[in-house]
């Protein structure tokens, strides 16, 4: 038992062995959660979009896909003969919008996520390369990131989408080719800095060789760089994938896609307002949600960036 | 300095070069590009003389140095020449150059607009940090970074064009046509500017100087803007050109929200037409137009700062 007791004082320390191990970084950032509404109502938003994602069939009320020409462009809240109630309308071939929005959110969810896991695979990779070998590899992947960055990011990702064909899979990747450079730029930056310091020094010195110092010492290193920017791409890939969808290159319907709901609304904007406000509305709250949560992420990871962004 | 501008400029022509090979393989991607270059109902004779012709069945790269310096009657992309577009059977630069003006025009509009909020904003919020004045400025910024900018613009068009009658919906007759799709495209760089202003602001004020400028009993506002905005305006700079520099190639999709008869409207109606030569010359001078702008504000902000010149 630690239990102390200072003589001079008479103050008894308690069990200070356990308690300087104080609680666990998990832990504290739960309580920090907590104690943000922003951050909370983010991690709320994201959970049950994905649950939505997951399993949309237990949510949506209706088969996203069934057409019922009777009842084409009837307002929120119209109930139909055998009284069932479509709380946000219909569209234009009489399918109801909520069944629509809920399984829209598989798509988003899909192409946002596995777009970030790809991108980022790529770019940890190749910024981790550049940083570490320098010299002539780091002057072309460098030149490589100049070029893709200069190209802009909607025309680049359509054009591949259009003439691959449009697809799940080409989405992602039309996507991915262009935002590894977003992570291979600091990440190359923190190595460059990482590889001067004594324990990859050590490691060299100790007969190291470089996949192991690559992997199991500079990785972890830049690890949270990768995911604070992660956190920054989700929500904007999101949005990108609506962008393709609404421009008529993304998934092809007639999946349902918010992006392309929203093309769909833009036809009926002076009669049918629903079309277009509810997807958009969806979309909005997940990518805030998103940005709200990934703040939180941030400030957890590096609490420098949040010193510089208050 | 002359050293600096010189390894920039060199570094940009690479650039420039590695974007014509991207571009350049955009037609390779689609596995056959006389194929994809002929009318559809084309037999296959036919394309293979036009194959020939258009030296698509010499190796890759050859062929990539043709399509860089001419080959037979083409001139080469490097003089400008993309070929024909199919559709209007003129040469495809020519019809990009033609909407070129729209693009740029919306591209600093929106600019102007976004400057105009966004240093009062970022200014306010940083001064008066952590009051309602900030609260706000933050949650406007977060909500305008989370909105996708075709949604906002078809909520803009729901409100002032159909409900109000105030705006026309879409095209490019005059004034009126501008602002709706302007303040779209501006008003998702504005969020973007605002934080970036803010948190350049509260470095400024927390540093030594400002410090020292306080306690010599200057008043704040001289302080905030002879001391502060002076300097933290040397990266505001940089991220205002490099803003324009984004948008001449982003505002696709508010482009084609309003029908606005600019680069990215054209790029998606040539896409769906399978109007290659036109995407391939619309990517190309978006592309060239970005890492000029690029370039400006690198040696624009060398000049202004310039410790950036020597590092």
């Amino acid at each position: 038992m630690a239990t102390e007791k200072i003589e001079a004082t008479g103050i008894t320390l308690g069990t200070w062995e356990e308690d300087a191990r104080g609680p666990s970084d998990l832990s504290l950032a739960i309580r920090d959660l907590l104690r943000r509404p922003t951050a909370l109502f983010g991690f709320l938003c994201l959970i049950f979009v994905i649950v939505w994602a997951l399993v949309p069939e237990w949510f949506a009320p209706m088969d996203p896909y069934r057409q019922n020409l009777d009842i084409t462009l009837k307002a929120p809240g119209y109930v139909d003969s055998n009284g069932f109630t479509y709380w946000a309308g219909t569209d234009q071939l009489g399918r109801d919008l909520l069944s629509r929005i809920i399984w829209g959110s598989r798509v988003s969810l899909i192409v946002g996520f596995v777009a970030v896991l790809i991108s980022g695979a790529i770019g940890i990779t190749l910024g981790l390369v550049a940083g570490f070998y320098g010299g002539i590899v780091d002057t072309i992947i460098s030149r490589i990131i100049d070029i893709a960055l200069s190209v802009p990011f909607i025309l680049l990702a359509m054009s591949i989408v259009a003439i691959l064909g449009p697809s799940l899979q080409n989405v992602i990747l039309a996507m991915a080719i262009r935002t590894w450079i977003v992570y291979a730029r600091p990440i190359r930056g923190a190595v460059l800095s990482a590889k001067e310091y004594e324990y990859i020094v050590g490691a060299r010195a100790t007969g190291c060789r470089t996949p192991r110092i690559l992997i199991r010492h500079l990785l972890p290193n830049v690890l949270s760089t990768a995911i604070v920017i992660a956190t920054l791409y989700l929500g904007r890939m999101i949005i990108i994938e609506a962008s393709l969808s609404f421009l008529g290159v993304g998934v092809p319907p007639p999946t349902p896609a918010w992006g392309g709901m929203l093309a769909d609304g833009r036809s009926y904007l002076d009669t049918a307002w629903w079309i277009a406000v509810f997807p958009g509305l969806a979309l909005m709250l997940v990518v805030l949600g998103i940005n709200l949560f990934g703040d939180w992420i941030r400030d957890v990871l590096d609490p420098r960036m949040k010193r510089l962004a208050d | 300095m002359r050293g600096y501008i010189i390894r920039r400029l060199l570094q940009s022509f690479i650039v420039i070069k590695g974007v014509l090979l991207i571009v350049f393989f955009m037609l390779q991607m689609t596995g056959d590009p006389a194929g994809v270059l002929m009318p559809e109902d084309s037999d296959e004779e036919d394309i293979a003389e036009f194959r020939k012709e258009m030296g698509f069945d010499l190796p890759i790269h050859i062929q990539y140095v043709n399509f860089l310096i001419g080959y037979k009657e083409s001139k080469g992309v490097l003089r400008g020449d993309f070929g024909f577009s199919f559709r209007q059977e003129l040469p495809a630069l020519g019809i990009v150059l033609e909407h070129f003006p729209a693009t740029v025009l919306l591209a600093f509009a929106s600019v102007l607009i976004a400057t105009l909020i966004s240093i009062p904003a970022g200014v306010l919020s940083a001064v008066y940090r952590n009051t309602w004045i900030d609260h706000f400025s933050t949650v406007g910024a977060m909500l305008g970074q989370s909105m996708p900018g075709f949604w906002l613009g078809l909520l803009f068009i729901m409100f002032f064009a159909v409900k109000l009658e105030w705006l026309p919906t879409s095209g490019s007759e005059g004034f009126e046509y501008l602002v709706l799709p302007a303040l779209t495209a501006g008003l998702y760089a504005t969020a973007r500017l605002t934080r970036l202003v803010r948190s350049g602001m509260l470095e400024v004020l927390g540093s030594d100087y400002i410090q020292t400028a306080r306690s010599k009993g200057l008043i704040e506002s001289v302080v905030v803007f002879r001391h502060a905005l002076k300097n933290a305006s040397i990266p505001v700079v940089t991220l205002i050109g490099l803003e324009l520099g984004i948008l001449l190639g982003g505002t696709v999709v508010v482009e084609v929200v309003f029908s606005w008869p600019g680069v990215g409207y054209l790029v998606v109606d040539s896409i769906n037409s399978q109007d290659y030569p036109v995407v391939q010359a619309a990517v190309a001078l978006l592309a060239t137009c970005f890492v000029i702008v690029n370039l400006g504000v690198d040696l624009l902000y060398a000049w202004l700062d310039p410790r950036i010149a020597y590092k």
